[in-house]
């Protein structure tokens, strides 16, 4: 792949990595390949290996939680809290896992702080051209669990354990993409 | 339920990329050599073999659904029963554990545990991105899926609870690619240091590349029987086998999204008391519940009270640096929050090996002799399996016929555990095993 050293134009290079062109797994096309005559050299012969292709277009639905998208859509962070023991949940559940009764959705407030984080200098290909981005996981007081956001506004490349604690606000995507990226998090 | 023992196990070398063969061939390497040890041919085995469990992750990684059978034939196993078992990261301890209920509950006397994983099959960023699939696709997933950046949120709260440190972790490291360095199995053979740990390329903060497992094609065989089904297998080949009796195994859940793990009291082993955990909250996304809920219930069937006295070694799932140093805890070995002084003290370290580090308590419990995911490799399916094959060689003293040295040799073993672990800590197993 085009973008195999790990992408992002601001992935500081380490005196680790050897001087090298990238690799690329785009190969080439072959109408042939030798065979001998003695069919007992066959089990010598390298392996063939095609590159396939593979694109899949999924209907997913976000189904009982869809009010969430719906919410971030309307610069509203959605939580949801258990009809019968208070238990609350930052990322929704609409069943308690407590003690297994219906939840109602409330408003979170827009300013939480920072539980845990980490800097990805490396992902998922389709996140590769993002890094290094910063994930961290969102707290309440009173609200029992905690919900995964991004954290923008801090440097990537000066991490600290301060950052734990750190107060974090809210802001939505102006153009909603209908994903839990449509709200992520900056310094309060 | 009826007493299991392992009697016999393989694997195939664990390496980046296996073109050279597809799944199946990879799986008859391990179980030929399973064979070989228990001194039978197939031909003769396939008339005692009364079934097997087939363990492999991802059918993403696969792009071929139904592997199993795919497997089960090729090895000239049909038309016998099978199924497959699928569990993240514990798939091959699940595997494992599955043939264990196949003899304990005398429907067979002997059974084939076999597992595999080719990752190869796509680039390592393609990897990263099918494995995080295995995270919630709604709400995780999309954020910026990436497993090795979930571990390092976990350790980091880790860090922030209990002092634990980069350079503890990098210990871990230079264990496994040390012990690694004497295993002919393993991927990576390294001698390091804890500057090398720390100068590799970040990967997530605070782990870097040598702080985290790479991915392999690679595959794995056990067999298991009953006191039956040895008595079959001694009678075909003229040999006494040296079987290792598994005598607990315990699984644990919990929660797929971390965000979601709860914040309460720790789950307590025999030997800890509530006093010693006063107002830390448990397990949050520092601790995993189900490595714990799966050691206190294997520990328990095996009638252990103080895992650090009575157990001689510990194969555990070390994907990350971080998450072995959790591991201890949640197996007891220490307390929780100790976990990066009890191996910066050099417990979990083979006391017989020089690793460059002034250690001052090596060998009291040796993790992972073998290298562990870190340096053996971690073809999902094929791992907990693996796992149980240098367990089994351990328990028997034949860590030499099957190395080629004995430097890995924990002397006198007499009783390991087995820890199989999948993603976060949402399924955990482990499994204990007693010289026979």
């Amino acid at each position: 792949m085009a973008d195999a050293k790990g992408g992002g134009a601001n992935r500081k290079p380490t005196n680790e990595e050897p001087v090298a062109l990238p690799e690329t797994d785009d190969g080439t096309i072959l109408f042939n390949v030798p065979f001998p005559k003695d069919l007992a050299q066959l089990k010598a012969m390298a392996p063939i290996i095609l590159k396939q292709p593979y694109q899949i277009d999924y209907l997913h639905s976000y189904g009982q939680d869809s009010p969430f998208f719906a919410g971030l859509a309307n610069g509203k962070l959605l939580g949801t809290a258990c009809t019968k023991c208070g238990y609350k949940y930052a990322t929704p559940k609409l069943h308690c896992m407590d003690c297994g009764s219906e939840c109602d959705w409330f408003e979170l407030p827009q300013v939480g702080a920072v539980h845990t984080f980490t800097v990805c200098h490396f992902g998922g290909e389709e996140f590769l051209k993002e890094t290094p981005f910063v994930l961290i996981l969102v707290e309440w007081p009173g609200v029992d669990t905690l919900f995964l956001s991004r954290l923008l506004g801090v440097d990537p490349h000066s991490p600290s354990l301060d950052w734990v604690g750190m107060k974090v606000q809210a802001k939505f995507r102006r153009l909603s993409k209908f994903k839990p990226t449509d709200v992520y998090f900056v310094p309060a | 339920m009826r007493p299991v023992y392992m009697v016999s196990g393989g694997v195939s070398k664990f390496t980046k990329a296996r073109p050279d063969v597809t799944f199946q061939p990879m799986v008859k390497e391990a179980y030929d050599y399973a064979l070989k040890d228990l001194g039978l041919e197939h031909p003769r085995f396939v008339e005692i073999v009364d079934g097997s469990v087939a363990s492999y992750f991802s059918d993403h990684f696969q792009r071929q659904l139904m592997s199993g059978i795919m497997v089960q034939d090729y090895l000239g196993l049909c038309p016998k029963p099978s199924h497959r078992v699928e569990g993240g990261g514990a798939t091959g301890g699940l595997c494992f554990q599955e043939a264990w209920k196949s003899v304990a509950s005398g429907l067979m006397d002997v059974c084939v545990a076999y597992g595999f994983e080719t990752m190869s099959h796509v680039n390592t960023w393609k990897g990263n991105e099918f494995i995080a699939l295995a995270s919630d696709v709604s709400f995780d997933y999309p954020v910026g899926g990436f497993y090795s950046g979930y571990y390092a949120m976990m350790v980091v709260r880790h860090m922030k609870e209990f002092g634990t440190t980069v350079e503890q972790m990098a210990h871990v490291s230079v264990k496994n690619h040390n012990n690694a360095f004497h295993n002919p199995y393993a991927q990576k053979r390294l001698r390091l240091t804890i500057d090398d740990v720390r100068r590799a390329p970040m990967v997530a903060w605070p782990l870097t590349r040598l702080d985290i497992c790479v991915m392999s094609d690679g595959a794995a065989a056990t067999i298991l029987a009953s006191e039956e089904g040895i008595s079959k297998l001694e009678k075909a080949s003229g040999k006494r086998l040296k079987p290792a009796k598994i005598i607990g195994i315990g699984r644990g859940t919990d929660a797929m999204r971390m965000a979601d793990r709860p914040h309460r009291k720790v789950l307590l082993l025999p030997h800890e008391r509530a006093s010693d955990y006063r107002g830390l909250k448990y397990p949050g996304i520092h601790s995993f519940r189900a490595g714990r809920m799966a050691s206190k219930l294997a520990y328990e069937m095996a009638g252990i009270a103080y895992p650090m006295k009575e157990l001689d070694f510990i194969e555990l799932h070390d994907a990350y640096t971080s998450s072995e140093i959790q591991t201890y805890e949640d197996m007891g070995l220490c307390k929780y929050g100790e976990g990066g002084r009890w191996v910066e003290e050099g417990n979990p370290f083979l006391p017989n090996l020089d690793y460059g580090l002034p250690l001052k308590k090596p060998g009291t419990l040796p993790v992972n002799p073998s290298g562990g995911l870190i340096a053996c490799g971690h073809p999902v399916g094929a791992t907990g399996l693996m796992q149980a094959v240098f367990a089994l060689w351990q328990l028997q003293g034949s860590i030499k016929k099957h190395f080629g040295n004995d430097r890995l040799q924990v002397k006198g073993a007499r009783r390991g555990a087995i820890h199989s672990h999948a993603g976060t800590g949402t399924y955990v197993t482990v499994t204990i095993m007693e010289k026979g």
